[in-house]
C-alpha cells in the first residue's frame, strides 16, 4: 500500500541540491514531487519520482547519502475539506503523521506522508474506503 | 631461533627489576663517556660542570642536562653525534614545520640494534618466519616504512614493503600475496576498511590478516577495538619516535595493556613538563628518554613532548620492562579552548561510542565575536533515517557527551557518508582558524 520515496541527506553547502538533480536528470529520472527542509547545519530533500529504483541505484553509485523510505499516497477529491477529512481517519485511528506535503495533478489532491505505524494506517485507509496511489499509478501521471 | 619460544630476546626479554637496573647504570655510564665525543654534550657537561665518572649511581641521571627538539635544531645538521660522519650509514630527517629540521645519523651497529628491538616487539605478539608482513608506512625519510622493514626481516618473515597509499592495490597484494600482518597508521586501517567494503572484500572471509600493528598517531582504544572489530584481527600499539629510531621504543604484548619500553635501550622518565621534576610511576606528565645503545647519536635526557604514565605493577606477561600507556597526545596537539586544554584523543574517544559515525572526524577551531569556538565534524555510517527529530537527538546526544569529556560545548554537525577528507598520510583532524594575537 505504500510507495517508495528517496531522501537525501543535503548538505548546507552551496550546490550539493543542484549536484543531487543534475545525477536524476543524467538518470533520465522524472521528477513527481519534491520537499526539502532544512535545519542550520543539514536538510533532507524528500523526492517522488518516475523510478525510485533506477533513482536511488544512480544516486547511491556516486556516493551520496541517499534511503529508499516508504511513504503513504493517497488520493483526495479536489474539494474544499477533503484534506481534513482524511487526516481525520488517521487521527481517529491513533496514526500520528511524521511529516505530510501535498500536490495537485490532473484535478485531484494527492497527499504524501509518512508514519511509523503503517499497518495502522493501512487499517485506517480500508476502514475508511480511501484511494491510495501505487508507484504505476504515479509513473503514469507523469 | 626457537619459534617455539614466546621471547626473541630471552636474555633481555627475561631480565628481573634489580638486573634491568644493573645493565641500565652500566650503560649509563658508558653513553655519557661517548658522549664526550660530541660536541654538543661536551659543552653541555663543561657548563654544569659535570664529569662521565660522577654518574655512580641511576639517580646521577638527574645531574645530566635535558635534551630538547630544539637542542637538534640548534645544531643542525652533525653538531650532536658522537662519532665522525664517516662511521655513519644512514640519515633521517624529519621536516620541522618551523625552524630547521633535525637530523638523526645511524652507524650499522645503530640500525642493526633497532631492527632488533623492533623485531623483538614483532615476536612478542606472535609473529613468526612463517608469517606474511606488510607495511603500509610511508618509506623514505618516515622511519616507520624502513625500521618496520627490516625488523619484519630479521624476525624471518616475507615481507612486502607495500607503502603507504593506493589502497586498492595494497588490498591486492593483502589478498593475493595472504598478507598475515600488516603495519599502519590507524586512520588508514580504517580506510582500508572501507575499501574492502565497497570492493565486497570481508577481511575475515577473504583474507588471512591476523595482526596489526598501529602507531604514529594518537588514537584512542575505542578506534583500536574498532579496527580489531572491523578487520577481525587483534591490533597493537606501537611506539617510537624518529629521535629514538623510530618504531621500536615500546610495543604492547598480547595483554594489551600498556606498551613495553625496552629498558635496555631507555631509561625512561616521566616529567612534570612544568616543572621538570620527576613524576612516580601512574601520574601523567612529559616522557624523557635517554638512548643506552646509540652509537652515532646518543640523547640524554631528551624532552620528548609526548604525554603519557607509566602503568604500575608488573604485567601478567612476565616482562619486568616498565610499561607505558597509550600517548595521551604531544603537548603540541593538545587544543586550548576558552581555558581548558583538550587533547583531540579524548574527543575521538567519544565519538566512537556511536556506532552511528564513522571513525572520520574533524575538529575546526575558530573566533566568533572574539570568543573561542569548536566545530565537530562527525560523519554518518550511513544515511539510517529522514527523520529530523532522531537526527538531531543523535546530535544533542553526542553534543552532550564531549560536554561531559572536555569541559567545553561544541558545536556538532553530521555530515553524510564519506565526506571528510580521507588522508592518505597522518589524518588532519584540527583546523585552527582562530585569529592569532
Ligand atoms: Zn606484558
Amino acid at each position: 500500500m505504500t510507495i517508495n520515496q528517496l531522501s537525501i541527506f543535503i548538505e548546507n553547502k552551496q550546490g550539493t541540491l543542484l549536484q543531487v538533480l543534475d545525477l536524476l536528470k543524467k538518470a533520465g529520472i522524472q521528477l513527481i514531487a519534491t520537499n526539502l527542509a532544512d535545519t542550520v547545519e543539514y536538510g533532507i530533500l524528500r523526492i517522488i519520482c518516475s523510478d525510485p529504483q533506477k533513482a536511488y541505484e544512480a544516486l547511491k553509485g556516486e556516493g551520496v547519502a541517499v534511503a529508499m523510505t516508504e511513504v503513504f499516497a493517497v488520493e483526495i477529491d479536489n474539494e474544499a475539506g477533503r484534506g481534513a477529512d482524511a487526516i481525520a481517519s488517521f487521527v481517529n485511528k491513533g496514526v500520528s503523521i511524521a511529516y505530510l506535503y501535498s500536490f495537485i495533478v490532473d484535478g485531484k489532491g494527492i497527499l504524501i506522508f509518512r508514519t511509523d505505524n503503517p499497518e495502522l494506517a493501512a487499517e485506517a485507509i480500508s476502514n475508511d474506503g480511501l484511494c491510495t496511489l501505487t508507484e504505476q499509478d504515479l509513473s503514469s501521471l507523469v | 631461533m626457537n619459534i617455539e619460544s614466546p621471547y626473541f630476546h630471552p636474555d633481555m626479554e627475561t631480565l628481573s627489576r634489580p638486573e634491568i637496573e644493573a645493565l641500565q647504570l652500566h650503560r649509563l655510564q658508558q653513553t655519557v663517556q661517548h658522549c664526550m665525543q660530541s660536541p654538543f654534550y661536551r659543552e653541555q657537561f663543561k657548563q654544569c660542570g659535570l664529569h662521565p665518572e660522577d654518574i655512580r649511581t641511576l639517580d646521577d641521571l638527574r645531574r645530566i642536562p635535558f635534551t630538547t627538539k630544539q637542542d637538534l635544531r640548534d645544531t643542525y645538521p652533525f653538531g650532536i653525534a658522537s662519532v665522525p660522519l664517516e662511521k655513519c650509514v644512514r640519515l633521517h630527517s624529519s621536516s620541522g614545520t618551523t625552524g630547521n629540521p633535525t637530523v638523526i645519523l645511524h652507524t650499522q651497529a645503530d640500525l642493526d640494534a633497532w631492527a632488533e628491538a623492533l623485531a623483538r616487539c614483532l615476536w612478542m605478539v606472535g609473529l613468526r618466519p612463517s608469517d606474511v608482513f606488510q607495511n603500509s608506512s610511508g618509506y623514505g625519510m618516515f622511519t616507520g616504512g624502513l625500521g618496520f622493514q627490516y625488523a619484519a626481516e630479521r624476525v624471518g618473515m616475507l615481507t612486502v614493503p607495500a607503502a603507504a597509499g593506493n589502497t586498492k592495490r595494497q588490498i591486492k597484494f593483502i589478498t593475493d600475496f595472504g598478507t598475515t600482518a600488516l603495519h599502519a597508521i590507524p586512520s588508514y586501517a580504517a580506510r582500508l576498511y572501507e575499501v574492502m567494503k565497497a570492493e565486497g572484500i570481508d577481511p575475515r572471509r577473504d583474507t588471512r590478516l591476523r595482526v596489526l600493528a598501529i602507531g604514529a598517531e594518537p588514537h584512542s582504544e575505542e578506534q583500536r577495538r574498532r579496527i580489531e572489530e572491523m578487520l577481525g584481527v587483534k591490533a597493537y600499539n606501537s611506539f617510537g619516535m624518529s629521535e629514538m629510531c623510530g618504531p621500536g621504543v615500546a610495543f604492547e604484548c598480547t595483554e594489551q595493556n600498556g606498551m613495553h619500553i625496552w629498558e635496555d635501550y631507555y631509561i625512561v622518565e616521566i616529567v612534570d613538563p612544568d616543572t621538570l621534576e620527576p613524576l612516580p610511576d601512574g601520574e601523567v606528565g612529559e616522557l624523557v628518554l635517554t638512548t643506552l645503545r646509540r652509537e652515532a647519536m646518543p640523547l640524554l635526557r631528551y624532552r620528548t613532548r609526548d604525554l603519557t604514565r607509566i602503568i604500575p605493577g608488573t604485567c601478567p606477561c612476565g616482562r619486568q620492562h616498565k610499561r607505558l600507556d597509550r600517548m595521551k597526545g604531544r603537548s603540541d596537539d593538545m587544543i586550548i579552548l576558552k581555558g581548558v586544554n583538550i587533547f583531540p584523543v579524548q574527543i575521538e574517544r567519544i565519538l566512537l561510542q556511536f556506532p552511528q559515525l564513522t571513525s572520520e572526524y574533524l575538529i575546526t577551531l575558530d573566533t566568533a565575536d572574539d570568543n573561542d569556538t569548536m566545530l565537530v565534524e562527525v560523519e554518518l555510517q550511513e544515511f539510517f533515517t529522514d527523520d529530523y527529530g532522531l537526527l538531531e537527538k543523535l546530535t544533542k546526544e553526542i553534543q552532550q557527551r564531549l560536554r561531559d569529556e572536555i569541559l567545553v560545548t561544541p558545536r556538532v554537525r553530521l555530515v553524510p557518508p564519506g565526506s571528510l577528507p580521507r588522508q592518505e598520510g597522518k589524518a588532519v583532524r584540527v583546523k585552527d582558524l582562530r585569529k592569532k594575537y
